[in-house]
């Protein structure tokens, strides 16, 4: 029988060493597959575990975090949601993140590597870094100012510094509170449906995700090509230009908004914004130089990041003389973002330099100390610096004489340029209002701030004077909200 | 075995005066060591969740303590030649078992099932005390061989007159307790196997003809055989409850082929079972999708259902990974259902890792490896035949359950022995302690007097 015992012995021992291999075998070498798993909550529930990092806004949180003492324990808030969800987006427990809830993603949630204090710290002791805080660009007044600027339409606002490529106002309307998304219950579906069934579609961050035709704005890149390029001489003297202009190799006539265009000096031009005029020197300079003058000021730039991608505004290269003179005007498959015509205003303002535009500042820890800071970014020529000199001079006659009146300021040097773009099916949408600038005190020595704004609904009128009329004041807001700081 | 096994060896007959000694101060230092691992479990639990020190751990120690030291108390006393290692394995297990629970009823605050645990531990102590009191020689449960297996009968076939609860008629509930009797059928049943055994050896060995080189049985002494596996194959279909057949059955076979060292037994054993398993497979709606639930475990994710109760554990367990989330950081009690009973495993593998689940998975091991050395040393089959038995029940009860939860079987409802919440089984594993602690007493004793002879 001793022998028979020592058997059924072996037999239940090697029930256990079955069980130990196997256990090895789930614990360790399938552990990171099981892990990985998208129905494994364990992640999902680690990450809502801690209050989320801040996004900042001039020394004051702008989100927050609520303890719901849900399985998913805390929930994004957001103080003042609708006039920055432009700048923080979303961050939802069912439908993601986005803009810089998502770009920031990583040290806001405390899963960037950076935020431990040794390296490997976290995967040895199981824990996990206190979410960071994300130090933001935006200038509170600007943003406020372009945000009631526009209340009741629908647009957007985009101010940068042109000195640094810092981001002052980044505004979309209609805008959303992203609050209620924030949870995963029956409040965050309901908002959801409700926000992507808006037909104005308020989720959508006009500022930076959406391109525009730019209309007159793009005579602004289609001068300093011209200049750059020597096709003009002269802001003064007379250019032999017709009017109307018969586009090249067509018979279809292109008309001004306003008389006195034919031979006009590219002052008298730039200031009534002969569309003939433009059309005739971008077609003089040609696609090669011009597109190198857009793409410098920034178009056709698929990869820009500030952090959160922006939507690549457009120059087309593939055109007939046709194309392009339409396009010269800132028509045709011309498209740009109200960021990236801020960046071309901010251009003219800083001598002929563009800067990449950003919006963070600094990342930090939750204890205060620096993770990461904006450096100097890239700087590029988009023209010579007498060039932007005389554009300067040109921007300042729209304001002083000519269509963009309403955005003067008393104590400022302000330049600016108005533009109506017509757009749908045979022109048949209404048009687009825009109005770009730069303002500087006259008690300084630069420009501090350089916006655009567009204005979906450019009122009734198809006049040029509606971009002057509807965008401009909202500009002039936003620009005397950074001068003046009260 | 021992050092007072070969003291006395070596003593022979010549030196009368030498005792075999006991070994009970080993066992209270275990005892102490395992009330305060136990003690210490709990501390943690508290200190991740709360930052404190929980409010109960002073009267959790003191209750588990006095527990234990009553039990050691008892052994010294009715028991003091009796093997050290299986009360302090039985305390440390139920203590861990208590933390776990504790650590889940934090989950789940509307059902507190660590102070029923509490309770239902402290009748397992005093039946462990009463058996070591009562029961001075086992051999006296031989007279009672077919008391047990009336006993055994009664109690298994009771829960098929009440309603089944979550798929399975193996609960009665009785003024709002819940027993599930098949537990302590499982005690008597191996009582009865072994003393049936134990008496009927001869014939089952030595009659029958050779077939193929195995010498099969005859057609007297198939028929308790055939009998064992027909209330096997009932319990498992009129009360689905896979795990407990298997176990029968697996517990009958081990001692069949002990008793008789035959290997022709193995093989109609293992026939029978897996005749029994296939047909059962095929038929029974419960039991098939146990078993494509193991083959398949992710089965439900990609049929956009949702993670099952298995898949769930597995992920519990690939979480805790080599060292564990730590007591009380883990998120177990996704599992959902019987978190506390069949899954409470997936706890232990998650917050003490792959470390602390081979530790548990040892301290089983250990307690079986002392059934097995009790076997070895007691020389009247019965003793044999039961002390085999026991081991072997705690072993297939840890394979089966351990096995089904990681995924290494097929899922079958069955209780960790004393790690898992459920009244009768921490009474019925305390019985089974005792009855290993009698026997491992019994063994030194007729070795002592085999050698003084």
């Amino acid at each position: 029988m001793t022998r028979h015992i020592r058997h059924a012995a072996l037999f239940c021992a090697l029930l256990l060493v079955a069980l130990l291999v196997n256990a090895a075998r789930v614990q360790v070498l399938h552990a990171e597959d099981y892990e990985a798993n998208p129905a494994n909550r364990r992640a999902t529930i680690t990450r809502y575990q801690q209050p989320r990092g801040d996004i900042w806004v001039d020394g004051r949180p702008v989100t927050g975090s609520r303890d719901t003492g849900e399985h998913l324990r805390y929930e994004r808030t957001y103080s003042d949601g609708p006039l920055y969800a432009p700048v923080t987006g979303f961050a939802s427990q069912e439908y993601g993140t986005t803009l810089l809830e998502a770009t920031e993603d990583a040290v806001l949630s405390g899963a960037a590597p950076v935020l431990q204090p040794l390296p490997l710290w976290n995967e040895f002791t199981r824990s996990r870094s206190a979410g960071g805080d994300v130090l933001t660009t935006i200038d509170p007044r600007a943003q406020r100012a372009a945000y009631e600027g526009l209340r009741g339409r629908k647009g957007a606002v985009a101010a940068v510094e042109p000195s640094t490529g810092r981001i002052l106002a980044l505004v979309s309307v209609p805008s959303y509170d992203p609050e209620p998304l924030s949870g995963n219950g029956r409040t965050a579906r309901e908002a959801w449906a409700r926000l992507n069934a808006d037909p104005d579609r308020p989720m959508l961050n006009r500022a930076v995700q959406r391109t525009y035709p730019p209309g007159s704005t793009f005579k602004v890149v289609t001068a300093a090509a011209a200049l750059d390029a020597g096709v003009v001489k002269g802001v003064d003297e007379p250019t032999r230009s017709p009017d109307p202009y018969l586009l090249p190799g067509t018979t279809t006539r292109l008309v001004n908004g306003t008389d006195r265009c034919r031979n006009a000096t590219l002052r008298d031009a730039f200031v009534r914004s002969c569309n003939t005029v433009f059309a005739q020197l971008g077609v003089a300079t040609g696609v090669e130089r011009l597109r190198r003058t857009a793409e410098s000021f920034g178009f056709n730039d698929a990869d820009l990041r500030v952090p959160f991608p922006v939507a690549p505004s457009t120059f087309d290269t593939t055109v007939d003389a046709a194309q392009l003179a339409l396009s010269s005007i800132g028509q045709y498959n011309t498209r740009a973002t109200p960021l990236q015509m801020a960046m071309v205003a901010a251009a003219v303002a800083s001598g002929g330099q563009v800067r990449e535009p950003y919006l963070v500042e600094r990342t930090t820890r939750a204890s205060g100390g620096t993770v990461s800071a904006a450096g100097s970014g890239a700087v590029r020529r988009a023209m010579l610096p007498a060039t932007a000199s005389r554009l300067r001079e040109l921007m300042r006659g729209v304001v002083e004489d000519g269509t963009g009146g309403k955005a003067a300021i008393e104590g400022a040097v302000v330049g600016g340029k108005t533009g109506t773009a017509q757009h749908g099916l045979g022109n048949s949408g209404m048009p687009y209002a825009w109005f770009i600038s730069w303002a500087q005190r006259e008690d300084e020595l630069e420009p501090k701030v350089a916006v655009a704004v567009v204005v979906e609904d450019g009122e009734g009128s198809r006049r040029e004077i509606s971009g002057g009329g509807t965008a401009a004041p909202v500009a002039r807001a936003v620009m005397e909200a950074v001068l003046r700081p009260e | 075995m021992s050092k007072a096994g070969i003291t006395l060896a070596t003593a022979g007959p010549s030196a009368p005066a030498v005792r075999p000694t006991g070994r009970r101060g080993v066992e209270l230092a275990l005892i102490v060591l395992a009330v305060g691992l136990s003690v210490y479990g709990y501390c943690a639990v508290g200190l991740a969740r709360n930052g404190t020190v929980p409010p109960g751990a002073a009267g959790y120690g003191a209750g588990l303590g006095v527990l234990a030291v009553l039990a050691h108390l008892a052994v010294r006393w009715r028991a003091p030649l009796a093997d050290p290692l299986p009360l302090p394995i039985g305390v440390l297990l139920n203590g861990v078992g208590l933390v776990l629970i504790y650590r889940l009823d934090l989950e789940t605050p509307g059902d507190r099932a660590a102070p029923a645990q509490l309770i239902w531990s402290t009748l397992g102590v005093a039946l462990f005390i009463a058996v070591i009191l009562v029961l001075r020689d086992h051999r006296v449960l031989q007279r009672y061989t077919y008391l047990c297996v009336t006993v055994a009968l009664v109690l298994l076939t009771v829960p098929i007159l009440f309603p089944a609860v979550n798929g399975a008629r193996i609960w009665i509930r009785v003024a709002g307790f819940s027993i599930q009797p098949g537990e302590f059928a499982k005690v008597l049943l191996a009582v009865f196997f072994a003393a049936y055994l134990a008496a009927n050896r001869s014939a089952l060995t030595y009659a029958g003809r050779r077939v193929w080189g195995m010498q099969l049985p005859t057609g007297r002494v198939l028929g308790p055989i055939v009998a064992v596996w027909l209330v096997s194959v009932g319990v498992l279909v009129l009360e689905r409850d896979l795990g407990t057949s298997l176990l029968f059955f697996g517990l009958f076979v081990v001692l069949l082929y002990v008793a008789t060292g035959r290997t022709g037994w193995i093989a109609v054993g293992l026939l029978l079972a897996s005749l029994g398993a296939v047909a059962v497979g095929r038929l029974e709606p419960h039991v098939h999708h146990r078993i494509e639930t193991w083959l398949r475990p992710f089965a439900s994710i990609e049929a956009g259902e949702g993670p099952n109760q298995i898949a769930q554990s597995l992920f519990a367990f690939a979480e805790g990974g080599i060292l564990g989330s730590g007591l009380g950081l883990g998120h177990s009690v996704l599992i959902g259902f019987a978190v506390k009973s069949d899954f409470i495993l997936a706890t232990a593998g998650e917050e003490l890792g792959l470390a602390g689940l081979s530790a548990i998975i040892l301290l089983y091991g250990l307690l079986v490896e002392r059934g097995y050395r009790a076997g070895l040393a007691l020389r009247d089959p019965f003793g044999r035949l039961l002390a085999v038995g026991l081991a072997s029940l705690v072993a297939l009860q840890v394979f089966v359950i351990a096995g089904g939860v990681t995924g290494l079987i097929p899922l079958t409802g069955m209780a960790m022995p004393f790690l898992a919440q459920g009244g009768s089984s921490v009474v019925t594993n305390w019985a089974i302690v005792a009855l290993l602690v009698r026997l491992s007493d019994s063994a030194r004793r007729q070795d002592a007097a085999g050698a003084l002879r």
